[in-house]
């Protein structure tokens, strides 16, 4: 029962330390440093070529193939 | 046990809170330093002017957008008693100035490194606009923008100067 309490009490205290980016503190996130891919066109080429190279097998979404949906 | 869980999350939920720039309601007063020069701006100094507040950032965009455009409206509207206030939400105020070395506008810009001024608004997105009338009051928000927006903004703002005071 204590050790309930004391571990809801920390979860508590350990949710309130998580902090929302606020949409003006996002000047760090929007550097070309912090992006997924260096170069966007590139990797919407390649994303291009890798699903029709893959097609048959769902490609990089879900697996399919085969009721021609895909 | 669970009336603490409770007590617990009641205590902790206003942190989650946040005051909102609210349709119908008085915009909340500010007062900041310009991003040029050694002035200090606030929104009551403007009272008596149909005011857009933007918020913006160096970093946004549609912000690089909607800069021409407002400035544009504040050269057609201005003489009417239209003005623009844009907030610059750049943690540097160097990155903002370089903005607007590149994007030069007319209208006061002042800076808000610190983020309260958002915070006041509840800012939800970047750029995010408060067109405030002539007594101060809240009458529309404009999140995001879009080449498109120029025009129905501007019909807004007409509306807004036609009002008496």
């Amino acid at each position: 029962m204590t050790v309930k309490t004391a571990v809801a009490g920390l979860v508590l205290v350990l949710l309130c330390g998580c902090e929302t980016v606020q949409p003006w503190e996002r000047g760090l996130l929007a550097k070309k440093d912090m992006q997924w891919t260096p170069n966007i066109m590139d990797a919407r080429l390649r994303s291009q070529i890798y699903a029709s190279k893959e097609a048959s097998s769902g490609g990089a979404g879900a697996a399919g193939g085969g009721c021609g949906c895909n | 046990m669970m009336k603490h869980v409770l007590i617990a999350v009641c205590l902790f939920l206003p942190l989650q809170l946040q005051a909102a720039a609210v349709v119908g309601e008085m915009a909340p007063e500010l007062s900041l330093p310009a991003v040029v020069g050694e002035e200090t701006i606030s929104l009551s100094s403007l009272r008596g002017k149909v005011v857009y507040v933007d918020f913006w950032a160096a970093w946004c965009g549609p912000c690089r957008v909607s800069f021409p455009q407002l400035q544009q409206l504040r050269d057609d509207l201005g003489e009417r008693g239209f003005e623009v206030l844009a907030i610059s939400v750049d943690e540097q105020v160097a990155d903002a100035r370089a903005f607007l070395e590149e994007v030069p506008v007319t209208y006061p810009v002042v800076h808000d490194g610190k983020g309260l001024t958002p915070a006041a608004y509840g800012v939800l997105g970047m750029p995010t606009g408060y067109l405030i009338d002539r007594d101060g009051v809240v009458r529309d928000v404009h999140q995001g923008y879009r080449k498109s927006d120029g025009e129905k903004l501007r019909a807004k703002i007409v509306t807004l100067l036609g009002e008496e005071k």
